[in-house]
């Protein structure tokens, strides 16, 4: 017979692991040079975010028949060392936040998919794209259902990953190129203080278990059995991972530059999902936020700066899905105010109807003009647009300045270059001369043959 | 001591240096390259059948049949242990793959004699344990580079500085700890010689220039086999960690991070493809480096599982940038080139390869990392993290070189650069073994705690539980605290 909890564990099991069949097979089929046509592509895709998306629901309706508020999903010990007592299991859980968000997830994921479907048609880069969504998707669904922080953390790589590769999507173009680096090493930087985080926890609490932290209660009612030291240095480091990856402030200057990609994956990571994964994060591990006051203040400080900044940013791009990039960042500046604040279900309200309408502005981004058009044509006259009245209070210098503000970007990049990467590059640099004058003087000759390459040997005619 | 049933190791060692008698004898002919690969295909499956024989036998240590090379050899000589049972193949499969990989125009540069000398001489070095013998077969091995650096007619002074400087501390350390008796306080100077000694060959900040100028200087290949197997950190396994006391080999670790940081940042700010690898590669050597050190089972058992996905993961990163160069020559990485057009399946393999030297999940080197960054962070808890900012940077820089070689630039060029059928062979081979061994990661974890454990109990009979040289407990005191 056919208990409840076998029930939910193979339907827990379907959602975890049809996104990776999904992976696995495009994967494959690019390592063996085997190319799918479009439609098998999109069949597939199709078929796991099906396979995803329903037994998440039937999940959710059993819970809500039964009233169980958590259900969790074991797949093992991916890894275990018992006598170490290091074990990377792979737990999920699905409970009040995780299964609202994976169905969210997949919902958007497959409204994407089917957009680009058409979108991309007879592109070049088609199947490479749905190979990164592949890996996105996963990682998403993972991060949703990530019972631990070690599994969290592997589906939080695979979205930093899948996200910076479609920024470069156009890759015989330098700037979206250049933008997916960026995008990249500011992901890696915060996802440095993730693992440093998951360790640490590792070392206060013995284990990376959501379930272990929180002593008491599932979600959001778990209570976290650390001290408020403690919470705090794990909570900062945490704060630092989710700021990166959802753009907060100082880390913005990233998400215009995301725009770069293709329409459907600025919809889906930075209208939709990518850039909540740091809230969602923030909302899992609520209860450590609400151990530690200080931590409270700077969740809450970060929120109301990064929402500022946003609002002036977007009021002054020339650019729509830039401005609508911003408009997002203000979005979930309010929602880290409101985890903040302690309003969790509100925060997730609000991340699940913000996803929904940015993914819908964005995918409408290219025809936003004709749109335009049409609604015109249709009242007979041109449409108003609003100056905003708050401006006008202000005085001259301080709305100019609000301006170059917006129109620089909150000087964020250029901060982070000027003060950060400036420096690093010029201390190697250094280190890189006195390198070469060391083996010159031992040489007793030019020693890199390096410095005389050519620049672009690939040139047609001069390859080997 | 068990026997195995065969003698893997002997035969391993002698199909290489025939091989490298064959090619010496018939010269460069049109298909010498495919002997080499025969000769490399056989030594691999060899080495394969000795880790089957070893892990069916299921102990610690195991001594070579001996009935080849009894008569010049003590039977006891040639012994694989838990270390360098899968070392070995893996020795053979870094030399296969870069053989596999060399087109056929470029053969006359890279010297497949020496290439199948210098394998005979790392598998001899890989089936020694602590006597003259390795001294001897490490100090060798820096020859065949030597002499291809020659025969291309480079400057060989800062090689030649930097291997004078090794080969004598090898020997002064190892002479004076032959004279001394094993107190901690007789073995303090030796050891720290053997240390320097086994510090230089691992390139470890700033005794690191002869690694860079071997890269620039010598074939792409040869520097591929001297530096990837990580010889250097076999060194202190075998010279160093015996004998040296834990507060001195934590005290290294930090030296050894040091260098992992920088290196990782030198690696970001590299013009060239080759010397942009050197550094990578000594970044990431330089963490097997510090859980080596760390002389805590996690933290070696993390060394060691990483020192298996270096070796794989670097190996393909090279063989891959090699398979570039040899269609266009060196690769700077001022500008982009846009090669995904021409090689898209090189362009996945080069990512693959670089996400698996950063530890990226589902590949061979995640849970290497973890380890690592576990035991680090047991011993350091502050300066620990720091191994995470080192990945964090090669990060950076794996991707750089991504976007720099394969895209940002609209190629245009008719020429084909598909990968050939030997090519394609080699970098099928090393990515199954990549997200086979991200995704199947047990085994291999089993293995390599288990050997680090032997390693670290032998440590403890060796020095005492506390590692300070005071082995005045008995092996039942060591073995409880192990436990403990």
């Amino acid at each position: 017979m056919i208990t409840l909890q076998t029930t939910f564990q193979t339907l827990g099991t379907a959602v975890i692991v049809s996104p990776v069949i999904l992976l696995a097979i495009l994967g494959l089929s690019g390592l063996f040079n085997r190319a799918l046509s479009e439609g098998s592509i999109s069949r597939l895709t199709q078929a796991a975010v099906l396979f995803t998306l329903l037994p998440a629901i039937v999940i959710l309706f059993l819970m809500l028949a039964t009233g169980i508020r958590y259900v969790p999903v074991e797949l093992g010990n991916w890894v275990s060392i018992p006598e170490q007592d290091f074990h990377f299991s792979l737990k999920f859980a699905f409970d009040r936040l995780s299964i609202p968000f994976a169905i969210l997830s997949c919902v958007l994921c497959g409204v994407v998919a089917e957009f680009t479907r058409r979108y991309l048609h007879r592109e070049e880069g088609y199947a490479r794209f749905f190979l990164f969504y592949a890996v996105f998707f996963c990682g998403m669904v993972w991060s949703s259902l990530a019972s631990t922080i070690e599994t969290l953390f592997v589906g939080w790589e695979m979205v930093g990953l899948s996200s910076a590769l479609l920024v470069a999507y156009f890759h015989e173009r330098v700037n979206p190129v250049r933008n997916g680096q960026r995008v990249w090493s500011v992901y890696r930087l915060s996802d440095a203080a993730f693992l440093t985080a998951a360790i640490t926890m590792h070392h206060l609490t013995g284990e990376g278990d959501f379930g272990g932290l929180m002593s008491s209660g599932v979600w959001p009612e778990g209570v976290a059995a650390i001290e408020p030291g403690q919470a705090l240095l794990v909570g900062s480091l945490l704060l630092i991972a989710a700021a990166g990856k959802s753009g907060l402030f100082p880390f913005s200057g990233w998400l215009p530059r995301a725009m770069e990609g293709p329409t459907p994956s600025s919809a889906i990571f930075y209208g939709a999902l990518s850039v909540h994964l740091g809230a969602y994060l923030l909302l899992r591990l609520s209860p450590i936020v609400a151990v530690s006051l200080p931590l409270q203040i700077m969740v809450l400080t970060l929120g109301i700066i990064t929402a500022g900044c946003g609002a002036v940013m977007s009021r002054v791009q020339s650019d729509v899905k830039v401005s609508l990039a911003y408009a997002s960042l203000t979005q979930v500046g309010i929602i880290v105010v409101e985890i903040g604040l302690g309003l969790y279900y509100l925060a997730l309200i609000h991340i699940i109807g913000h996803a929904c309408l940015r993914t819908m502005q964005l995918l409408r981004a290219p025809t936003i003009i004709r749109d335009y058009e049409d609604i015109e044509n249709q009242i007979g006259t041109r449409l108003e647009h609003d100056e905003w009245a708050g401006a006008r209070m202000l005085p001259g210098t301080i709305q100019r300045w609000c301006y170059r503000f917006g129109f620089d970007r909150g000087f964020m990049d250029i901060a982070l270059d000027k003060y950060i990467v400036g420096p690093f590059v010029r201390t190697m640099h250094w280190c890189d001369r006195q390198e070469q004058r060391i083996t010159d003087w031992i040489s007793r000759e030019q020693s890199r043959e390096s410095e005389d390459i050519d620049l672009h040997p690939e040139e047609m005619g001069r390859a080997a | 001591m068990p026997e195995f049933h065969f003698p893997w190791i002997e035969i391993s060692i002698l199909v290489p240096l025939i091989g490298a008698m064959w090619v010496h004898i018939h010269g460069q002919r049109e298909n010498t390259t495919a002997h080499a690969i025969v000769c490399c295909a056989a030594t691999l499956l060899l080495t394969i059948g000795e880790l089957l024989d070893f892990l069916f036998m299921g102990t610690f240590e195991a001594h070579d049949h001996g009935r080849l090379l009894s008569w010049i050899f003590n039977p006891e000589f040639f012994v694989v242990d838990e270390l360098s049972a899968f070392l070995i193949p893996l020795s053979a499969l870094i030399y296969l793959v870069v053989v596999m990989s060399t087109l056929r125009t470029k053969a006359p540069r890279f010297s497949l004699r020496l290439a199948l000398l210098s394998e005979t001489l790392l598998l001899a070095t890989f089936s020694c344990r602590s006597s003259w013998a390795l001294i001897g077969l490490l100090i060798a091995a820096t020859i065949p580079p030597y002499l291809e650096l020659r025969q291309r007619q480079r400057c060989t002074r800062i090689y030649v500085l930097h291997m004078s400087v090794f080969a004598t501390l090898l020997i002064a350390g190892y002479a004076w700890l032959s004279l001394t008796d094993s107190s901690p306080s007789s073995t303090l100077i030796p050891g720290a010689l053997l240390t320097a000694a086994a510090l230089l060959r691992a390139g470890i900040f700033p005794l690191h220039l002869w690694m860079t100028d071997l890269f620039e200087k010598a074939t792409f290949g040869t520097a591929i086999l001297f530096t990837t197997p990580l010889a250097g950190a076999y060194a202190v396994m075998r010279l160093v960690l015996p004998i040296a006391p834990s507060w001195a080999l934590q005290s290294i670790a930090v030296l050894s991070l040091t260098t992992a940081i920088y290196a990782a940042s030198m690696a970001l700010i590299q013009r060239e493809a080759r010397r942009m690898f050197c550094f990578l590669l000594l970044s990431q050597s330089s963490l097997v480096l510090v859980g080596l050190e760390l002389v805590t089972p996690i933290g070696l058992a993390g060394a060691l599982c990483l020192w298996l996905s270096v070796g794989l993961s670097m190996t393909g990163f090279g063989i891959t940038l090699r398979c570039i160069e040899a269609r266009i020559s060196r690769v700077s990485l001022i500008d982009y080139h846009g090669m995904y057009r021409q090689m898209p399946m090189m362009a996945g393999f080069f990512l693959l390869t670089g996400l698996a030297a950063i530890g990226f999940p589902a590949t061979v080197g995640f849970v290497g990392m973890e380890l690592l960054i576990e035991g680090a962070v047991d011993v350091y808890p502050f300066v620990g993290t720091f191994v995470v900012l080192a990945a964090a940077l090669c990060g950076i820089t794996v991707l750089m070189a991504y976007f720099r070689i394969f895209t940002g630039h609209a190629n245009r060029a008719l020429i084909p650069m598909n990968a050939r059928p030997t090519e394609r062979f080699a970098v099928l081979m090393l990515t199954l073994l990549i997200v086979g061994g991200g995704l199947v990661p047990q085994p291999g974890v089993s293995s390599r705690y288990h050997a680090a454990k032997e390693l670290t109990n032998q440590r403890v009979r060796l020095l005492g539980p506390t590692g300070d040289g005071d082995a005045s407990h008995s092996d039942d005191q060591a073995d409880s605290h192990l436990e403990h």
